[in-house]
């Protein structure tokens, strides 16, 4: 589309280039301000992210009475730990069991919980991602190092409107009198996507 | 489609992996805030490139590339600017513009697409229901792997923005939508996993009575 953008800066490729473009454009019509530009991407690289989730998780696990309120109205209830906001605002949190994992996917583009997970990873929005996930889950899982035993279902949500998924793992065992904090640091990005489990305590021993 | 091979995962992933991606996700947040287009229009205008280039290029490129089309679309940029990569011409007026000081406020916000119902919905959980089969050329949300397929109703969600209609400036026509769950083997037949079962959320208009 913008092939004839000069390409004098050789080092720069031809989509840091037309990306450069927009910017200067933009800018210069007055359309976008600069101090937007820099709020946005601090926001993205620093406020946003899967720790958010990770919190609401944990608390998911130490209070019943949050995990009902997070199953029945998941929006409101992660609001009580102040996320929210932009690709959250129709939130539907689904909880493992023992015979149920869940695992989200959108095969359309790359939807996303953004306030309690952050932008997504770049295999989420790959095509092999997308296309295997409710074709073949079971053997991403496996490629995920998640081995399901065979009577467990595999409950795939194709994020196609506007709801966005967070799926609660289940918590992993001898963590009995956990405080939040501690627990929140067995909860990865994956588990939460339902590729993934949350970390077993020595697991997480050994990582950290 | 299929064939892909395997998810290519990377440990400890960074958010953005170059500046330019940063740059491409604020400056389509920035210039979405201009209020000349919804998001259905920003789903429709990356998801209608070449399907090789889809295919191929990098997510943020894909981005970029929708924000070129409906910058131009809108006549907030001209080719010849988008060619010279600088401003020749006057700003299109009456476009809105997202501050600094406003940003923190408008993510909060965020952009709800519920609605408020003006017909009762007529599903409910538990009805088995079929998917149309349909391919327009416009924008839609029912995927193709789903179509023509019988489902449960597994949660009336309520009533959103259209997205077949308000990609297209058709207006909101707000419909409800229904978390629809099928069976692995209603989708892929038999040789799918007895254990799987697929949800999808569909909107009223993609929906019959099985």
């Amino acid at each position: 589309m913008s092939g004839e953008v000069n390409h004098n800066h050789s080092e720069l490729s031809e989509v840091q280039l037309r990306v450069k473009a927009l910017e200067t454009i933009l800018i210069e019509k007055g359309y976008v301000d600069p101090a937007a530009l820099d709020a946005l991407i601090e926001t993205y690289e620093t406020k946003v992210g899967p720790r958010n989730g990770a919190r609401v998780v944990a608390r998911a696990w130490s209070d019943a009475g949050f995990r009902e309120r997070l199953l029945a109205d998941a929006r409101a209830a992660i609001a009580e730990l102040g996320y929210g906001g932009r690709q959250g605002e129709h939130m539907v949190a689904i909880a493992n069991t023992p015979a149920r994992h869940n695992l989200v996917v959108c095969t359309l583009c790359s939807c996303y919980p953004w306030p309690v997970l952050g932008l997504p990873p770049v295999w989420y929005k790959s095509p092999a991602y997308r296309s295997r996930a409710v074709f073949d889950p079971r053997a991403v899982l496996a490629e995920f190092g998640v081995r399901l035993a065979p009577e467990v279902e595999i409950r795939v949500w194709d994020s196609t409107a506007e709801l966005r998924y967070l799926v609660v793992p289940m918590r992993p065992d001898q963590t009995q009198g956990w405080s939040e904090e501690r627990l929140a640091r067995l909860v990865t990005r994956d588990s939460m996507i339902g590729v993934g489990l949350a970390l077993s305590p020595e697991r997480a021993a050994a990582l950290s | 489609m299929m064939g892909f091979g395997p998810i290519a995962r990377e440990p400890d992933e960074p958010t953005f992996h170059h500046e330019w991606e940063k740059r491409a996700h604020a400056l389509t947040l920035a210039a979405a805030a201009c209020g000349q287009w919804n998001l259905d229009m920003t789903r429709h205008a990356r998801e209608t490139l070449p399907p090789a280039a889809y295919l191929a290029k990098s997510y943020y490129d894909i981005w970029a590339c929708g924000l070129e089309k409906l910058l131009l679309s809108t006549d907030m940029v001209s080719e010849q600017e988008m060619k010279q990569g600088k401003a020749l011409l006057a700003p299109r007026p009456g476009v809105g513009k997202l501050a600094g000081a406003d940003v923190a406020k408008m993510l909060a916000k965020g952009t709800p697409f519920d609605r408020p119902a003006r017909t009762p919905a007529l599903h409910a959980p538990g009805d088995a229901l079929r998917t149309k089969v349909m391919h327009p050329k416009t924008h839609t949300r029912l995927p193709r792997y789903a179509r023509g397929k019988i489902g449960v109703v597994e949660a009336v969600r309520g009533c959103f923005v259209f997205p077949d209609s308000d990609a297209h400036g058709g207006g909101e026509d707000p419909q409800w939508c229904y978390t629809l769950r099928f069976a692995g083997r209603e989708l892929w037949g038999a040789e799918a996993d007895p254990r799987l079962i697929v949800s999808i959320d569909a909107f009223e208009p993609y929906l019959e009575r099985a």
